[in-house]
């Protein structure tokens, strides 16, 4: 059964959502799960995808991505009406929800996506939520004004200051977590990097920290252990056991190398498909 | 023995066999018929099926070798008890049909079967031949006669026969030699079934692990067909426990009874250092991304990468590992090791794997087992620190155990290294089914019928026995689907 992909935006210069089709999956998928797709059913790769929200009556799910490689890319050239092969799941333990208390939710980047379903079960939980969203600049910012909607306080930074604070998002995180009232748990989505970086200014005030992780996976139902991840000197795999964790007990060093796996494989497919793209243009 | 040769011995034979019965001093004296297969040098580059399979009369020749015993100690090592001394005579008098239609009565899944079953410590390890001769691999190849008369009926398109629609549901989890046996089984008694496979491809370990060189994937698909051509549903992209828990399947849904046959599917790890650093693979994730996904022709179509290895050190002794270490030749690697903690004795791979990895240049070292893998600056594997290893008194398993020697450490330098050490239970199922009853390794536990805990659930293949066999795991498919009709025709009365 293939997905229609029922209609697609661009958010950014790399960042697209679309709604795709998936009745099974926006039935029973709860905030911090995620799905694997895979293009087309013979030689396309599996990623996992986080799914940002859905429309169990519609059927639909609503999925973000960024463009970074020959898959994303390949989807970001699907039109409306097109179609996705294989959708799976949803995958993934969802997320504990309950009262914590006031919860900072620190998205970077297209971490925004996974981030909000979560922030927004948080908030109907009965939790204070304050939203740090980072990004590179102004225009790779997304989903702010779903954020602002559910949000108690609301943080924007930039990395070159073209919006909201020019700053990382460790700098106001770090002054949230020095206020009198410390938030009781913090929840950060985003590149490996920040995360490791957000875990490390919370450690240093002893809130609990929760991370989403997004490893390479194959199969996501624990079978392969390509997602595999050092968590407190343990193996731990990101697809049964994840996608979220106590971001204080996660070798983020290794997780990125781990990450970088393919990258000269990854770099070759993309550029060979960009290639392949131009002899099309050039023909039509 | 040249083909010229063969015919002419096979001309003598049949001539004799008309005149009167061959003596068995006769057969003893026809020599054992090797299997054709590709050069090993060739081979090292392609992913092509390694054994080429029987012309009619190596095939001839072999099943008349075959004694005819009266109490056909072959069939008591069957797990399907296939009436095998019957099969080789109606091969040796030519009836290749008849032989499948004798097969067939027991085995769904023949050409499966003729190339993946351990044969050599099943029928052919009780065969009289083998024991004459005081060698398992000069007994009868009754694999091989099995494959035979399974290819020959490649284009037949005859669909077994499906009773009237009951209208009852059975769900059956996982598309594995197990699910395809129990789908079949209870479809042919005209129950609505509905396979769900997690991945976007069916036929499970068959697809994703044994790779094309030793089990042609276009194989696998048309029994997958003949599934569909009865009426049995596929749903695929479907992980039970996730998408849908068994409670939805049977509350919500409407299915009356649910077959588990999920597989093994949590791949072990050594417990030692530097187990997840870049290039450390499962066997289970090296051979799904070389087989299921296709990485052998990344870069000329697949999208899916593999590592593009120069020295490779594969972890382990059973198929999984020759598999493994044959699929990295395949993949362009200079040097495959094997690294085995006992001697190539206790290795539990069959003997015609480990014979075909040797042929292909794989480099055993036996008696040695990493300690740790060590990495780069990049966290790049570089070499494995191995402990050489000697044999002690025979532990539970019967096999002599490995004991490490102290002070022993060596390194082997390698960009890769493959765990193929075995597989523990996947817990979805027993984390999102109440009430199911696992054992304390996490294998579900049946009775004989493999009826578990829970009404109308059964389960088979290594869900319940660990990590067994696809002739195992078809042979508790097929139980478990006998018990399931039965269950439903009940039910039925009862109601």
């Amino acid at each position: 059964m293939s997905h229609r992909i029922v209609s697609k935006r661009q958010l950014s210069e790399d960042v697209f959502t679309a709604e795709v089709e998936a009745p099974l999956v926006a039935k029973e998928r709860k905030p911090g799960q995620f799905v694997i797709i895979s293009i087309n059913n013979e030689y396309s790769e599996r990623i996992p995808l986080t799914i940002a929200g859905a429309d169990p009556e519609k059927g639909t799910i609503c999925l973000i991505w960024q463009r970074v490689g020959k898959t994303t890319a390949e989807m970001a050239d699907l039109q409306q009406g097109g179609e996705i092969a294989n959708v799976t799941g949803p995958l993934g333990k969802p997320t504990h929800i309950e009262n914590f208390g006031t919860v900072v939710c620190v998205g970077g980047g297209i971490g925004n996506a996974p981030l909000l379903p979560i922030a927004k079960a948080l908030k109907e939980a009965g939790n204070t939520i304050i939203s740090i969203l980072g990004a590179r600049n102004k225009e790779l910012l997304i989903l702010e004004d779903e954020f602002a909607k559910i949000s108690d306080e609301l943080i924007i930074t930039t990395d070159d200051g073209s919006y909201g604070r020019k700053a990382l998002v460790t700098e106001p995180l770090k002054e949230v977590c020095q206020r009198d009232r410390k938030p009781d748990l913090v929840v950060a989505i985003g590149p490996a990097i920040m995360m490791k970086f957000c875990c490390e200014v919370t450690r240093q005030f002893g809130i609990p920290t929760q991370v989403s992780l997004n490893t390479i996976m194959v199969d996501a139902t624990g079978m392969c252990g390509g997602c595999r991840i050092e968590y407190d000197g343990q193996p731990k795999f990101v697809c049964v056991d994840g996608p979220e964790f106590d971001g204080h007990k996660v070798d983020f060093d290794l997780m990125m190398k781990r990450l970088n796996a393919y990258k000269d494989q990854e770099q070759q497919a993309y550029e060979q498909y960009k290639k392949h793209k131009c002899k099309i243009g050039l023909d039509e | 023995m040249t083909d010229k040769e063969r015919q002419e011995l096979l001309q003598q034979l049949l001539k004799k066999q008309k005149t009167g019965k061959l003596k068995p001093a006769e057969r003893y004296e026809i020599p054992p018929q090797d299997m054709p297969e590709q050069d090993p040098i060739e081979r090292r580059a392609n992913v092509n099926e390694v054994a080429t399979g029987y012309t009619e009369t190596h095939a001839r020749l072999e099943a008349m070798r075959c004694l005819q015993c009266k109490k056909a100690p072959c069939i008591k090592g069957c797990p399907v008890q296939i009436r095998i001394q019957d099969f080789i005579a109606a091969i040796s008098d030519g009836d290749f049909k008849k032989a499948l239609v004798i097969i067939k009565e027991n085995s769904l899944l023949p050409a499966v079967c003729g190339r993946v079953c351990p044969q050599e410590v099943q029928c052919q390890q009780t065969c009289t031949v083998g024991l004459k001769f005081k060698d398992p691999t000069k007994a009868v190849s009754i694999g091989r006669l099995e494959r035979f008369v399974a290819d020959l009926d490649q284009d037949n398109e005859s669909v077994p026969a499906v009773a009237d629609e009951t209208g009852v549901k059975v769900a059956v989890i996982g598309s594995g030699p197990g699910g395809i046996v129990a789908a079949a089984d209870t479809r042919r008694a005209g129950h609505d079934v509905t396979i769900f496979e997690a991945f976007h491809k069916t036929g499970g370990v068959l697809v994703y692990g044994i790779p094309e060189f030793r089990l042609p994937k276009a194989i696998v698909q048309r029994e997958i067909d003949t599934l569909t051509k009865m009426g049995v549903k596929i749903v695929c992209n479907f992980v039970v426990g996730r998408t849908r828990t068994i409670e939805q399947l049977m509350k919500e849904d409407g299915f009356d009874a649910v077959y588990i046959g999920v597989g093994a599917g949590l791949p072990r790890f050594m417990g030692i250092e530097g187990e997840s650093l870049v290039g450390v693979y499962s066997a289970n994730e090296y051979l799904t991304r070389a087989n299921l996904m296709k990485a052998y022709d990344f870069g000329s179509g697949a999208d899916t990468p593999i590592a593009r290895s120069r020295k490779v050190a594969v972890i382990g002794g059973g198929n999984v590992a020759m598999d493994s270490a044959r699929t990295a030749v395949r993949l362009g690697a200079e040097k495959v090791y094997l690294v085995y903690r006992r001697t190539e004795k206790e290795m539990p791979a069959r003997i015609e794997e480990v014979h075909h990895a040797k042929e292909e240049g794989i480099e055993f070292h036996i008696l040695q087992s990493p300690k740790r893998v060590i990495g780069d600056e990049n966290s790049h594997v570089t070499a494995i620190e191995c402990l050489k290893y000697r044999l002690g008194e025979p532990d539970e398993s019967g096999r002599r155990r490995p004991l490490p020697i102290e002070g022993s450490e060596f390194q082997i330098e390698v960009d890769t290294v493959i765990i193929a050490i075995g597989n523990s239970a996947n817990p979805l199922i027993r984390q999102t089914t109440p009430g199911l009853e696992f054992n304390k390794w996490g294998n579900i536990v049946v009775d004989e019928n493999c009826k578990t805990s829970l009404e109308g659930v059964y389960a088979g293949g290594d869900i319940v026995l660990g990590a067994a066999t696809v002739i195992l795991a078809m042979g508790q498919g097929r139980i478990a689907a006998a018990a399931i009709n039965d269950y439903l025709a009940k039910k039925k009365q009862k109601s």
